[in-house]
């Protein structure tokens, strides 16, 4: 057999101007994200690796004094290093929170999407519907909408009263716990349709199989429906976890000026704290840890597939 | 690699009358240790006014060969011509050749007369034009009065038509057909092939017709052409092919076919002398270019032998074992025959009349052949 | 004689104890505090304890409030600005990335795409108040056009996923059959593509356009004093006295939001796999 080069030159010159003409189709595209999206973080590393200016912004003096200052403290008196409380108990707050948040969204999402999934086809568009609104409407309107349930002048507290089970208001705003109701409500959807996807796959001929070798309901939900839906699992509660690390808008408005996580102690850092590097550092600091838990769970599923797809 | 050029070719010389020459077609999929040959060093002619088909198993490279024509792929070697011309360079819109896809491929957001008329919008002609061609292709396949329906709304058989209509319409030279009738049930099936028979001598356009179906092939084909593995293993009208194969798989894979070993006695001068396992010898046709020495396998069609009740002359027919089965087919019957060496002979008779079976399970029998019945392989 | 069966209800395979009771209170518990909002926002009176008589006093001082004018016209310009260029962005890009071989740098590709969905909101905020600052005090620049790039860019990724969707349920063959019949590459993508693709791109358009309209974190990082969006104005009031004015502006926009969803499930019924 002999190979005349026009044919695989033929070939080999179709394929590059295909690969031409997707990379051209892409770049104006990838030239707005490198420039408004990817590229800038370039610069908040430089940053963090600078020292802050007078009022805001920076002088262009390399130091680490940012990357320092984010665990440590370095008493200006006395010239001490010691852990820098503050930051850590924010830190701490932050984790905490998102993880309790991801929990409680699970607890609520799973039998929620459970519920959906064994709809019939036809109201189920009608439930999926009912799930997706909400998504859709703005973060801040959700926050002030539990912010109007949950205040002291709000509905809860109002009909209490009005009940006369209690007589003075509970104060559940600016507490911790007013951040994690918040943060429940705003990312429920966000778990739900995750778990959603991976129950509407679910065979439920196994579950038959599984009623018909005598087990329990419990049984039945915990060593075949729970196994099954374990991507979805994992995938709501990367899903909730990460933008909960992340969350500003909804400690801001939920929690005061007193109960900051990671998202207000960066926005400080902009406005009166006026450290900049700091800031960035920090910032950089919360992108790692969500780079950390989205490798793991690229790993997890990857394990979970059987190795290599 | 075997060079079939000098078996396969069409003797009209580089290809001067053939509505399609390829020549030396291969396609490799792939690279190093995974790759795929496809289509290896494949060449032929196809006549103006021809129905060609090509047949085979899935596989065997048959719709590679039809894309390559088509050009939707680019071949890794070789070249097509076209009427004399070469297009091996040509994209798809360039080459005056349309196709009747496997899945119609029909465009679902046009109606069935725009869909008809989208080659002749693409290529320019005039409004008044088009429009008598979408008349006179809805009124060739019997769909005038779906014209405006959605593409959604046909049944299975509809939209068969309609992309038979669409790759008319531009009046190509020559139509490609990949597997167009294998979603239909089989009534309406055998309607179709009628009806693209029909077609085919209406409007003399050449039509390659790819198929795995070897009864479709044989009941429509001018000639075929029998592939395997990427291979081309004979062109010959439906006769020659079933007649005279050549090679065990095109024997096997047309129609039931017996297969005997043999020693070759003699060859000569187009007849060959053949002495079977039980002594016996037959003479034969030879088929051209075919020269069998030594240990050969023969095949014979289970209708050209004729079953008769053993003893009734001494030493007469070619074989002769116990019936182990009858088969009523009720046009026909089957007859399984076990040999002395332990494989099963089939011969087919027609049934004549009404009569009670000659024959019972169990009994003495002989084979006979008819003349020439028994033909040689190629080894 | 009559016979009969087995009483009760059959038993459902489906069933788990306590789960329909949760999802009903999960509906309920995602529905509530929206609905209290709405309501309140007709409220005559003040305060959300009283119910003082149906009245849409706080609509019209919302429209007649001249911040809330300005802040709503913004949100509006950008939001249709955003949405279109990241539709013709993420279009092209889909069309490049979609039903086609793997070459080098296609996964390089879907991560730069994809970036804005993975990295924290307020870190690309962080990331572009930093960039843009640098940008300012070279240029003076102060006007609305790195809102509209910020936009775009993170509009891109919502954009790009309707379009692949249903860029890849689309059969290849149809332009192969196009291009038998021949059509050229460029009208086979008027004439075929383009139209078969038009419900997804409308989808793109109309998620970005809500995910703009609905930004609040990069908006207030990146905006200029004085350059007010819906949602920032909001933020801002948030830390005021609570006016029911507020009810009345998110009703206003969660009707909007709604009407787009649901066009935008309407679509994709209509044009689905």
């Amino acid at each position: 057999m002999t190979n005349k080069p026009t044919g695989i030159d033929r070939i080999e010159n179709a394929r590059k101007k295909r690969t031409r003409r997707n990379w051209l189709l892409s770049t104006p595209a990838l030239i707005v994200l490198i420039c408004a999206a990817s590229g800038p973080l370039l610069i908040v590393l430089a940053y963090s690796l600078l020292s802050a200016g007078e009022y805001g912004g920076v002088t262009w003096s390399f130091s680490t004094d940012a990357w320092f200052n984010v665990v440590f403290h370095r008493d200006i008196f006395d010239e001490t290093i010691g852990l820098a409380d503050a930051h850590l108990l924010i830190f701490w707050r932050s984790v905490k929170l998102s993880f309790f948040t991801t929990l409680t969204t699970l607890a609520i999402g799973f039998p929620t999407a459970y519920f959906i999934a064994t709809r019939n086809r036809k109201t189920r568009s009608m439930w999926l519907f009912l799930i997706t609104v909400p998504f859709w409407t703005n973060l801040l309107i959700r926050t002030f909408a539990i912010l109007e349930v949950i205040r002291n002048e709000g509905l809860i507290n109002t009909a209490l009263r009005a009940l006369e089970i209690i007589h003075e208001p509970i104060q559940m705003l600016y507490t911790d716990f007013a951040i994690m109701v918040g943060m429940t409500y705003v990312f429920l959807p966000l778990m739900v349709l995750p778990l959603y996807a991976s129950m509407e796959r679910l065979d439920f001929n196994l579950i038959e199989a599984a009623y018909d070798l005598y087990a329990t309901r419990y049984q039945v939900l915990r060593r075949v429906i729970v196994p099954l839906v374990k991507p979805g699992i994992i995938a709501g509660s990367i899903l909730v976890f990460i933008p909960s690390l992340g969350a500003f808008v909804t400690p801001r408005v939920l929690g005061g000026g007193k109960k900051m996580m990671l998202g207000n102690l960066i926005e400080l850092q902009f406005g009166a704290g006026r450290n900049w590097p700091l800031g960035a550092a920090l910032s950089i600091t919360l992108l790692g840890i969500v780079m950390i838990a989205l490798v793991a769970y690229l790993r997890s599923t990857q394990r979970s597939s059987g190795g290599r797809r | 690699m075997t060079h079939s050029d000098d078996l396969q070719e069409e003797k009209t010389g580089s290809g001067l009358k053939s509505a399609i020459h390829a020549q030396r077609m291969t396609k490799i999929f792939g690279s190093g240790k995974d790759q795929v040959i496809a289509l290896d060093d494949v060449s032929l002619s196809i006549q103006e006014n021809e129905f060609f088909t090509l047949l085979g198993p899935s596989g065997c490279g048959k719709t590679t060969l039809l894309r390559l024509i088509a050009g939707f792929d680019h071949p890794t070697a070789g070249l097509i011509k076209l009427q004399g011309k070469d297009i091996s360079h040509l994209p798809p819109y360039r080459r005056s050749v349309n196709t009747v896809f496997q899945s119609y491929a029909l465009f679902p957001h046009m109606t069935v007369a725009k869909n008809i008329s989208f080659g002749l919008e693409m290529l320019g002609k005039p409004k008044s034009a088009i429009a008598d061609t979408v008349d006179r292709m809805l009124a060739l396949v019997k769909m005038e009065a779906l014209r405006n329906r959605r593409i959604d709304q046909l049944s299975g058989g509809q939209q068969q038509r309609v992309a038979l209509a669409r790759a008319l319409a531009p009046q190509p030279r020559v139509l490609l057909l990949d597997e167009p009738l294998a979603a239909l049930d089989y009534k309406l099936r055998k309607e179709m092939q009628f009806e693209l028979k029909r077609l085919q001598h209406e409007t003399g356009i050449t039509f390659i017709f790819v198929t795995h179906d070897q009864e479709e092939a044989l009941t429509m084909s001018d000639r075929i052409a029998v592939m395997n593995a990427g291979r081309i293993l004979q062109i010959g009208t439906p006769r020659e092919i079933y007649n005279h194969p050549v090679e065990r798989f095109v024997a096997d894979f047309i129609g039931n076919t017996n297969f005997l070993s043999a020693k070759v006695v003699s060859a000569a001068k187009g007849r060959v002398r053949l002495r079977l396992f039980t002594g016996k010898e037959i003479e034969t046709a030879l088929p051209v270019g075919m020269a069998p020495q030594g240990s050969v396998t023969a095949v014979v069609r289970p209708e050209y032998s004729l079953i008769f009740a053993d003893g009734a002359v001494a030493g007469a027919g070619e074989l002769s074992g116990r019936l182990v089965n009858i088969v009523y087919f009720g046009t026909d019957t089957h007859y399984y025959i076990r040999l002395p060496d332990e494989t099963l002979f089939v011969t087919r008779s027609q049934n004549q009349r009404e009569d009670a079976e000659a024959f019972h399970i169990g009994q003495s029998v002989g084979v006979s052949f008819k003349p020439n019945a028994i033909q040689v392989l190629r080894d | 004689m009559t016979v009969s069966g087995p009483k009760g209800k059959p038993f459902s395979i489906k069933k788990q104890p306590g789960f329909g009771f949760v999802a009903v209170f999960c509906f309920v518990m995602l529905y509530a505090p929206i609905f209290t909002l709405i309501v309140y926002s007709f409220n005559a009176g003040k305060y959300i304890s009283i119910w003082e008589g149906f009245s849409l006093q706080w609509y019209v001082s919302a429209w007649n409030n001249e911040a809330v004018q300005d802040a709503a016209i913004r949100s509006l310009v950008l939001a249709l600005q955003a949405s279109a260029y990241s539709t013709v962005l993420a279009t092209m890009a889909a069309l490049g990335t979609t039903r086609t071989r793997s070459f080098r740098g296609l996964t390089a590709i879907y991560v730069l795409i994809n970036q804005p969905l993975m990295v924290p909101e307020i870190v690309t905020a962080v990331a572009l108040l930093t960039f843009f600052a640098i940008i300012k005090t070279a240029t003076g620049y102060q006007g609305l056009a790195y809102l509209v790039l910020a936009h775009t860019a993170f509009c891109i990724p919502f954009a790009y996923l309707p379009i692949r969707a249903r860029l890849e349920g689309m059969d290849l063959i149809l332009e192969t059959a196009a291009a038998d019949l021949y059509a050229p590459p460029w009208k086979t993508f008027r004439h075929i593509t383009l139209p078969l693709l038009w419900p997804g791109i409308i989808a793109g358009a109309m998620l970005a356009f809500v995910i703009s309209l609905d930004d609040v974190v990069i908006t207030e990082f990146v905006k200029s004093s004085g350059q007010e969006t819906l949602p920032t104005y909001m933020l801002g009031q948030l830390r005021r006295v609570i006016s029911p004015e507020i009810n009345a502006i998110s009703t206003a926009l969660l009707s909007l939001s709604i009407l787009v969803v649901s066009a935008f499930f309407f679509f994709n019924r209509k044009f689905g796999k």
